[in-house]
């Protein structure tokens, strides 16, 4: 084998939970470090240094300009750009914000907003990294299973694509053996529009997926939302389940209400 | 000796988030010291609002991937408090199982990955790999129980899905649950040496008496629920959190900054339980806490660290404990929306997490609240620096940069957390 792999971790408006799910290859860590050198990963090393990358992991959306320099200046040194879980890919949970009227938001959040506006700017808007620049991977989820971030790692260093699925949940579920909640207890599952790489986890919990990993490849998200409308759920309750992890996306817009 | 310094770190490596330290020193005095936080707001609590109550635990997860457990269980009994549910035993154990293994998780990526490099002079854990592969190992094995362990109580490791209003959805397989406890016994001793082997680093000494406060309760260690008491002889119910702290904005941080109202900064946290709670221990963690010399009260921020080992012991202990009383029954989940105000404070793995709901009839959010550990935390490190700078005067700015991200190290400060905040009421139409 060759050079060792550089590999770069960067954090944007996220929680730090794929950095997390990055750091729990526990068992896997010596392996890893052995095919990749980490160059920057603020997080977990104090010195941290420039490109060029092989490979620059994107944690979190944008929502500052600093931000957005800083992702631009990235993209430029790194050969490969992950989009490293749902902030990234689409916005995740805090994309609920991009409906709530930023002059209200602006007006009400802190004592004196501007006290703080004026020397650090905030969007006040979630953007997904592809709306700036070109996006190389796509690692859904929240977070993305550690699974994925080996199966990138282990691709790239063999010079192959990744194999990141684009099937729904209900594939996995199925391969588990589990009955169809949908269908048999009338649980308003995500499942048969969210993309798969969980391995299900929700269903074989009893439970419904609320579809944290978000679209899979041509959802038929209308004729879920209508489904989950015959089982017995509000118009308010579709709108909050599409407008949680991905409702900013073209295959959620019109059930997450966006206009 | 430096009568002229400047220490200035762009963004403090090796702990959460985005966060930066500016601190300068003329004529012997400091003329400016900020531990700034330039990670954006992400406005939680305005979002919130108009969500649905038995979702708002699934949301606030997404606060932060290092402790999403503690801001679950505060998010769902702060609920559970607002619609007058009362859970059971079971589900008390299983979340108190479940918030051990995320402190369990966070304590050990603290100590190993983000604290313990300084003390040994290398800048990450994966440079330590090659010559200290025992201690690595160490910490990847204790680090990955923490996670298994909440993975085994809520089907994931970051962000659970399976811990819901009333209880979980799935409770864990006894056969699970005895293996587990195989590994808690198993990493016993990994504990133990881990408390070791933090004290036989060389700690600084710097004691500066401030506020601790920590949640306490009769016969356990409390970590999911109790009073609010402190070194300062503070006792309050967690509904009362808000008449006896209150925050303030500073132009140079997305956080806000907290006080007890009347008495100042305070510290929240491993050291801060510990302290106040030492008594509670289990018999193995006191008993080690003698044998390396601890004793409470201990008003040295670096001794955090020795806290936060002396806590994987306990925790460790206290699970196994839960594992032998827990029935591991299927139990009913049903509950009735109803509107209300709930408040919860819970542990943290870096201290109290506050959060206050209050619900419509319909179960939709109408107004929420949340105070982080680290917004708690903030003035506190900056008045442990105010001192600490002048006793490390003769250092070189390397060094006295060191020990300053040192010391904010030792707090463990989760900045992703601490700046969800914003309050807002729903507009009125």
């Amino acid at each position: 084998m060759g050079d060792k792999l550089k590999i770069a971790v960067f954090k944007m408006t996220g929680c730090a939970g794929c950095q997390m799910e990055f750091l729990r290859l526990e068992e896997e860590l010596p392996f890893v470090l052995e095919i990749v050198e980490i160059e920057y990963f603020v997080m977990a090393k104090r010195e941290n240094l420039e490109g060029p990358y092989d490979v620059s992991f994107v944690e979190g959306s944008i929502s500052t300009p600093r931000e957005l320099e800083e992702l631009r200046g990235l993209r430029e040194q790194s050969k490969i750009v992950v989009a490293f879980g749902d902030c990234a890919c689409h916005g995740c949970v805090p994309s609920i914000l991009n409906w709530i009227p930023p002059d209200i938001a602006s007006k009400t959040v802190y004592e004196d907003f501007q006290a703080i506006h004026s020397k650090k700017e905030s969007y006040q808007k979630i953007c997904p990294l592809h709306e700036f620049v070109p996006i190389d991977i796509y690692l859904r989820g929240c977070p993305p299973h550690k699974n994925m971030i080996l199966e990138v790692l282990r691709s790239i260093t063999l010079g192959a694509k990744p194999f990141l699925r684009k099937h729904p949940v209900c594939v996995e579920c199925k391969l588990r053996e589990n009955v169809c909640i949908l269908t048999f207890e009338k649980k308003a599952c995500m499942g048969p529009v969210t993309a798969a790489g969980c391995g299900a986890i929700c269903p074989t919990a009893y439970r419904e997926c609320e579809g944290c990993y978000g679209p899979m490849s041509d959802a038929n998200a209308s004729s879920l939302a209508q489904q989950f409308l015959e089982i017995g759920l509000t118009r308010n309750d579709v709108i909050r389940k599409f407008r949680k992890y991905a409702g900013i996306t073209e295959a959620f817009a019109r059930e997450a209400d966006a206009r | 000796m430096s009568q002229e310094r400047e220490i200035s770190v762009g963004y403090v490596a090796r702990v959460e988030g985005q966060g930066s330290l500016e601190i300068r020193v003329s004529s012997g005095k400091i003329d400016e010291l900020r531990l700034g936080i330039f990670e954006p707001p992400k406005f939680f609590e305005a979002f919130l609002i108009g969500r649905h109550c038995g979702e708002v635990h699934e949301l606030t997860s997404r606060i932060c991937g290092i402790c999403p457990v503690p801001h679950q269980i505060t998010a769902l009994r702060a609920v559970e408090n607002a619609l007058g549910i009362r859970v059971s035993e079971q589900t008390r154990d299983l979340r108190k199982l479940m918030n051990y293994g995320s402190h369990i998780q966070s304590h050990i990526l603290s100590l190993y990955f983000l604290a313990a490099p300084d003390y040994l002079g290398y800048e990450s854990l994966f440079q330590m790999v090659k010559e200290h592969l025992k201690i690595v190992k160490r910490a990847l094995k204790l680090k990955k129980l923490g996670n298994d362990l909440v993975e085994l109580l809520g089907a994931r490791a970051i962000h659970p899905t399976s811990a819901v209003v009333n209880g979980f959805t799935k409770v864990p397989e006894k056969e699970d649950m005895n293996l587990m406890r195989r590994r808690l016994l198993d990493a016993k001793q990994d504990a133990c040496d881990t408390v070791e082997f933090f004290s036989s680093l060389k700690i600084p000494e710097f004691v500066r008496r401030s506020e601790h406060v920590a949640l306490s309760t009769s016969g356990e260690f409390a970590i999911n629920e109790g009073l609010l008491v402190s070194t300062e002889g503070m006792k309050i119910e967690e509904d009362e959190y808000r008449e006896c702290f209150k925050e303030s904005q500073v132009e140079y941080s997305w956080a806000k900054h907290s006080q007890v109202i009347g008495r100042g900064s305070f510290l929240v946290g491993p050291l801060a339980r510990v302290n106040l709670n030492f008594d509670r221990l289990s018999h193995d963690a006191k008993k080690l806490a003698g044998r390396i010399g601890f004793e409470v009260p201990n008003f040295n921020p670096f001794m955090s660290h020795i806290a936060r080992a002396l806590e994987v012991v306990n925790a460790i202990d206290d699970c196994i404990e839960i594992i032998d009383r827990v029935p591991l029954r299927e139990e009913d989940r049903s509950y009735e929306v109803r509107s209300g105000i709930g408040f919860a404070v819970t542990e943290a793995p870096r201290g109290l997490l506050y959060h206050s709901y209050e619900i419509e009839d319909d179960g939709s959010v109408r107004k929420a609240d949340i105070v982080t550990p680290t917004a708690q935390n903030a003035r506190n490190i900056e008045n442990d620096l105010r001192e600490l700078v002048p006793t490390i005067a003769d250092l070189t700015d390397e060094e006295a940069t060191l020990r300053c991200e040192m010391l904010v190290r030792a707090y463990d400060p989760c900045i992703s957390c601490s700046v969800h905040y914003v309050n807002l009421d729903r507009p009125r139409t």
